[in-house]
């Protein structure tokens, strides 16, 4: 197998306007983002040879990047849209760093934008993200999405004895990140309390383990690593990538508290050479917080059951010793579903650039980035740095 | 508003037909004597083609469960409780636990199944404490 250490960068990122942004359609977010994106990397849309984007559910298109490419009149040869729910984001960048590295092209942007907040009613946003169940053997018993997350955490509770204190503390941590960054959607601090106290939605989860419902898009560019040092901005490495797929429907799971997130973890350690102790941040999908306590075990940062011990010890939040979600993440930063992972995404560029202002991580050379999609079912790790290695 | 209605198609027309007669029916291998749900065309075991169908005990425990505050949409009465059932013959599915105040709802609890109405033409297995009643 050909390794992708080193071997491709991320030279321009942007977000869009993100939260509550009533003014703007899915598809227009979609594209303000990728101009933005260009405008960061010093580059012409006509020099953009691949596109992959990502469909939205408020403002569906049939071919959704073939469209995107249309509304900005630029003419890729090599362009799809992908779609494995949360997963997306970093799947694709796995995708376009092969098709980099083999050619199909040398210029690739990556965007997507949805507006699950001001595009669809409370209910159509409900309905459609649930609809991630199997239409037969699932979604008659109606579990909403904090359900099937919520059966994950009551598992774990009960196996390892995991406390709703424990999650609470990602949501804090998440929310006092999210203080640091004027974009971030909730910025009042957070106490265990104000958490537990919240309202139950789905036992264990309480209002303030579940991420927000937003509007939002970002975009990033990548070529290869020769390429890249001639881009204004200092280029942000790929050293490690990998994948693991295990189910899509929860009842079909192998494990409901081991992930394979274990077999996308071990994969881009081994291709970066590098492990969880040489991380100086994580940013770690968090649709829910039960979600951040599995990847941190999952991912090799504490033992299996140890999470909502490490959590509480080494800390995650802005002067814990592995800071997670620098932006605030899921839950505090912007959530418009499919696209949630792009805000990690551009935040490690910046955090890696040293240009993350009031929330940069001292010294941040390498992070790892984890994101999942379905009912912990599609995984993809990232590991990017400052160096190709 | 009705709640959510399964597409009765293909393989699982049995596990549905047997839903209205009562009878909880899951696939079984001939070949290495698996037993399986959902329905496929293959046996997730051994690969094997060869599958015919038994009918289950109806006994299982709780893998987990999560009492649903906020309704899926007004088809379904908040709080129910969505669960995780490990079947006495091995799979895993996914349902209701009705009948019963959910406090007294623990993972590894003991339950058994029963058959609701979902239509006028469908029933579907959903499960109550096997210590209650």
């Amino acid at each position: 197998m050909i390794s992708l250490r080193g071997k491709v960068a991320l030279v321009g990122a942007a977000d869009s306007q993100v939260g509550i942004v009533p003014d703007l359609d899915a598809n227009e977010l979609c594209a303000d983002a990728i101009l933005l994106s260009l405008a960061d990397a010093g580059i012409d849309k006509d020099q953009v040879d691949g596109l992959i984007t990502c469909n939205s559910m408020s403002k569906p298109l049939l071919y959704h990047a073939e469209a995107m490419a249309e509304y900005l009149q630029i003419f890729p040869r090599y362009c799809f849209a992908a779609g494995a729910g949360g997963g997306t984001t970093f799947s694709i960048l796995h995708h376009a760093a092969s098709a980099i590295v083999t050619g199909m092209a040398d210029i690739i942007v990556i965007a997507m934008a949805d507006c699950l907040r001001s595009g669809l009613s409370r209910e159509q946003s409900l309905l459609v993200q649930s609809s991630t169940g199997h239409p037969q053997f699932e979604q008659p018993y109606g579990p909403t999405v904090p359900a099937y997350y919520a059966l994950i955490a009551q598992a774990h509770m009960a196996k390892f004895g995991t406390l709703p204190e424990h999650f609470a503390e990602i949501a804090v941590a998440c929310r006092a990140h999210a203080v640091q960054n004027k974009t971030a959607q909730m910025r009042d601090p957070i106490t265990v309390e104000d958490v537990l106290n919240s309202r139950m939605i789905a036992d264990p989860l309480h209002l303030l383990d579940c991420s927000l419902v937003s509007d939002g898009g970002a975009a990033i560019v990548m070529t290869s690593a020769e390429r890249a040092v001639d881009f204004p901005h200092p280029p942000i490495y790929l050293l490690g990538v990998g994948e693991g797929h295990s189910h899509e429907h929860i009842s079909q799971a192998r494990s409901l508290t081991t992930s394979a997130a274990r077999e996308s973890s071990k994969q881009a350690y081994v291709m970066a050479g590098l492990g969880p102790k040489d991380m100086q941040f994580a940013q770690l999908y968090d649709c829910f917080t039960p979600t951040v306590l599995l990847e941190l075990e999952d991912l090799g940062f504490c033992e299996k059951g140890e999470g909502g011990p490490f959590i509480s010890s080494v800390g995650i939040g802005p002067d814990g010793a592995l800071p997670v979600n620098t932006h605030g993440g899921l839950l505090s930063h912007c959530h418009p579903g499919n696209p949630g992972s792009m805000f990690a995404l551009t935040e490690s560029i910046w955090q890696l650039r040293h240009s993350a202002g009031k929330r940069q991580v001292s010294n941040a050379n390498v992070g790892l980035l984890h994101a999942q999609g379905g009912v912990m079912s599609s995984h993809t790790t990232l590991i990017l740095g400052r160096d190709a290695g | 508003m009705s709640r959510i209605q399964p597409q009765v198609s293909g393989l699982s027309r049995e596990f549905f037909d047997g839903c209205n007669k009562g009878v909880l029916r899951l696939q079984h291998c001939k070949s290495c004597k698996a037993i399986q749900f959902y329905p496929r065309v293959f046996c997730k075991v051994c690969s094997g083609r060869n599958l015919d169908w038994v009918n289950a005990s109806g006994k299982g425990n709780v893998a987990s469960f999560t009492v649903v505050r906020k309704a899926l949409t007004e088809g379904y009465k908040e709080p129910y409780i969505v669960a995780l059932i490990d079947l006495k013959e091995g799979p895993r599915m996914m349902s209701n636990i009705v009948n019963c105040e959910p406090e007294l709802v623990t993972v590894g609890v003991d339950v058994r199944v029963v058959f609701l109405a979902w239509s006028d033409t469908l029933s579907l297995p959903v499960f109550e404490l096997s210590n209650e009643k």
